[in-house]
């Protein structure tokens, strides 16, 4: 990272981790397609086995339950277009890749930031025909750790399957595949350490899923294409990585405090959102009220610090944030929040930087109103 | 080992061209950004790489920079084009959609799927030399045809179809015409306006870019209009949903201006190996056959059938080559190639087929001593030695 400048949007991407890196550089020296029968095509084959089991452990699956995808997006609309027979039931807060998919109902949100699970064992009760219900593992706008095993309860209650979007969760805190009861997982290889381009869709084994992308038979014929061999190395490498540093991981929430008290002294009208519920560590969502979201991140970027308005992947575009809405946040509120995500390079120095940004910026804005 | 085995499975994939990999390296490491997180720095340099490596790739095929999607590679691409096209044009009363027998698999898996879906689907037969019947193509196409979709160089076979010819008859009928040119891009000139292509699907690492990107070419005037496969966040102008991965846009492009400025001299080069290595050969072993034409042909391709020798032991006999009998989405399928049963070679034939691909890193050495290798093998197993002198001069 260049000299002055703080990288704050770990939850839109993450950089490499070294292991990672290290064994990306041995897998883009090795040709050999995994599907080959020849001794190059052996080798790559070994690779990505070894690096499904590496991605199996961080979630405690089994590696036969790993579907390697191009990303979470994709993981996510496979697993949604997965079973025509099944009734869609998502929750308020999902990205954008699950709240795009047809004719899904919403469970609401709760001013907390979770989804309400009361209304989902209702809406499930209420219509016998069998579903499929999706709930992100923690928000990436807000850090609002989902309760995960009591949806799943409630879905297996009514026969419903589960399906969990954990790519923000996933190498952040212990999520345990099977204790948790999801059918389904979704999982990220850049939001933890690993390259972009790569994810995974987690399957039960047993639970037969209709494929997204037809052709070669690849992944036991559940994901076709010629498998991105140093990617899925890179993410086997982040993940076990990260499974080694979880503890260290919830660790930085005391950097993530130091910052909130730190902008909460100098602003005191100003509202961090979610903190009623166990959030992520390293996730802030704070409103500067009566300053554009848009604005604070323009002069956050010119004064070296990054950080972003709630989802990256709205190409570019500063919108008011689903998740807020959804959890009642008034407009006007939704409308200033900005999102505040650290890593494991982040050191006190950054947060020095961004609460310098921030409060100069609060300072102009106070000072032009009185 | 000795040496590391001679590579000859240059359409199964490519290395990674050292350029490309340097290319990419910096995009991995501290250039990390997400280019969708143009609210900084960071992702703005991101997004930045990412149009250039879009405009390289643009530039190799004809077309424009914003015709370009970026995908997870030729097979999400071909599933996009085949399926999207259909479900977007059913509305108009388009329900059909033509093809050949010989497709890659994931062109006719998708096509199954279509047919799941209550489409009409005309799966047509090639001639023996692996060509289109452009006759039977142009009575196969009708006004309620909503996609033409043929390979433009085939991954087994080598053959270069006639796409201009293709397109012309697709284009009368008002069908899209889609090519599967992931052989093809970056191995031989393709141009999306010259031919008639509305939809074009292109892969990383068949042209020694990187593994986990491929592009769709979607041509804007007249629109190819298609219904997204992976919907979500909006990303490719909502074609293609998903977080950009950068250092494989920047090596794919890499991979592209590359091919672009030394395509041609590489393509004449190839020829010289492929004559080298198929005469060489042919001089031993006088029966041998080659299967698809030899004149629309890809440079870096050869289909031999070994009559009376069982190709997968051919392959065992020859441990310091790595070669392929077919596509290796199916290698390990038992079954001969569907695509040379659908030039009419017979089982048994079929089943004494090996395909052979040459590329940027292969020399006349290893073009002799695969010969060599090859041929004696081939007599000894048909002498009825079988595979007992195998082994030799591997560790």
């Amino acid at each position: 990272m260049s000299v002055g400048t703080t990288y704050l949007d770990w939850n839109a991407t993450s950089p490499l981790r070294d292991e990672a890196i290290a064994a990306m550089q041995a897998a883009l020296s090795h040709c050999g397609n995994p599907s080959s029968v020849h001794r190059a095509g052996r080798k790559a084959r070994a690779m990505l086995e070894t690096a499904r089991a590496q991605v199996a452990a961080l979630i405690g699956a089994r590696p036969e339950s790993i579907v390697f995808t191009s990303g979470g997006s994709e993981a996510n609309v496979t697993a949604l277009a997965g079973f025509p027979a099944r009734r869609l039931i998502v929750s308020a807060i999902e990205h954008d890749s699950v709240r795009v998919a047809p004719n899904a109902t919403v469970i609401p949100a709760k001013p907390d930031g979770t989804a309400d699970l009361g209304t989902l064992d209702w809406m499930l009760a209420a219509d016998p025909r069998p579903a499929l219900v999706s709930l992100m593992a923690a928000n990436n706008e807000t850090g609002a750790i989902q309760d995960i095993a009591e949806a799943s309860r409630i879905a297996h209650r009514h026969g419903a399957l589960l399906h969990c979007d954990a790519v923000q969760a996933a190498g952040k805190i212990p999520f345990d595949f099977a204790a948790l009861g999801c059918d389904l997982v979704t999982l990220s290889a850049h939001k933890l350490g690993g390259p972009p381009g790569v994810g995974a869709l987690v399957v039960t084994p047993g639970i037969d899923i209709a494929p997204l992308i037809h052709g070669g038979g690849q992944e036991r014929g559940r994901r076709a294409g010629t498998e991105n061999l140093p990617g899925i190395v890179g993410f086997g490498a982040a993940a076990e990585a990260a499974r080694n540093a979880l503890e260290a991981y919830s660790r930085i929430a005391a950097l993530r405090d130091l910052a909130e008290r730190r902008l909460l002294a100098i602003a005191p009208d100003a509202i961090i959102h979610a903190t009623q519920t166990p959030r992520l560590a390293n996730t802030l969502c704070i409103s500067m009220s009566g300053v554009a979201a848009s604005t604070q991140i323009m002069a956050l970027d010119l004064a070296g610090v990054m950080v972003s308005a709630g989802s990256a992947c709205s190409s570019g575009k500063v919108r008011r944030s689903h998740v807020l809405e959804a959890m009642g946040v008034d407009a006007a509120t939704a409308e200033s929040a900005i999102r505040i995500s650290l890593g494991w390079y982040t050191a006190e120095s950054d947060i020095d930087h961004l609460v310098e940004a921030w409060g100069a910026l609060y300072a102009r804005t106070r000072a032009s109103a009185a | 080992m000795s040496a590391k085995p001679i590579y000859l499975d240059y359409q199964a994939t490519t290395p990674c061209d050292p350029r490309v990999v340097e290319a990419m390296l910096p995009y991995f490491t501290e250039k990390f950004g997400n280019p969708h997180s143009l609210t900084h720095a960071y992702g703005r340099e991101a997004e930045a790489a990412v149009e250039i490596a879009r405009a390289q790739l643009a530039a190799l095929i004809g077309a424009e920079s914003r015709e370009i999607v970026f995908t997870s590679g030729a097979t999400e691409a071909n599933n996009m084009a085949v399926k999207g096209a259909a479900r977007f044009h059913r509305q108009f009363g388009r329900d059909h959609v033509v093809t050949l027998a010989t497709e890659h698999k994931c062109v006719l898996e998708s096509a199954k799927a279509l047919e799941a879906e209550g489409f009409r689907v005309s799966y047509l037969p090639v001639e023996h030399n692996g060509l289109v019947d452009l006759v039977l193509l142009d009575a196969a196409i009708d006004s309620r045809t909503a996609l033409v979709s043929v390979m433009a160089g085939h991954n087994e076979i080598g053959v270069i179809q006639p796409l201009r010819e293709i397109g012309q008859l697709a284009k009368a009928k008002g069908a899209l015409f889609h090519s599967d040119a992931a052989q093809a891009v970056g191995k031989i000139p393709v141009d999306v306006n010259a031919l008639g292509i509305d939809l074009m699907s292109i892969s990383g690492h068949k042209f020694y870019g990187p593994k986990g990107i491929g592009a769709l070419y979607l041509r804007r005037r007249p629109r190819a209009r298609i219904t997204p496969l992976i919907d979500g966040g909006g990303q490719e102008r909502t074609m293609r949903s998903g977080t950009l991965p950068v250092p494989l846009c920047v090596g794919l492009g890499q991979a592209a201006a590359i091919a672009h400025v030394e395509m041609a001299g590489e393509a004449q080069r190839l020829l010289l190996l492929r004559e080298r290595l198929y005469s060489g050969l042919k001089a031993r072993i006088p029966d041998l056959v080659l299967n698809g034409d030899l004149e629309q042909r890809l440079p870096g391709n050869l289909n031999l059938s070994f009559p009376g020798v069982a190709a997968l032991d051919l392959i065992a006999a020859c441990p310091n080559l790595a070669l392929s009998t077919g596509s290796a989405c199916t290698a390990a399928e038992i079954e001969p190639s569907y695509v040379l049963r659908a030039l009419g070679l017979d089982p048994a034939l079929a089943a004494a087929s090996l395909r052979i691909g040459i590329g940027r890193f292969s020399t006349a050495t290893e073009m002799d001593e695969a010969a060599t290798t090859l041929a004696e093998a081939a007599l000894r197993l048909r002498s009825g030695m079988g595979v007992t002198s195998l082994a030799v001069g591997i560790t």
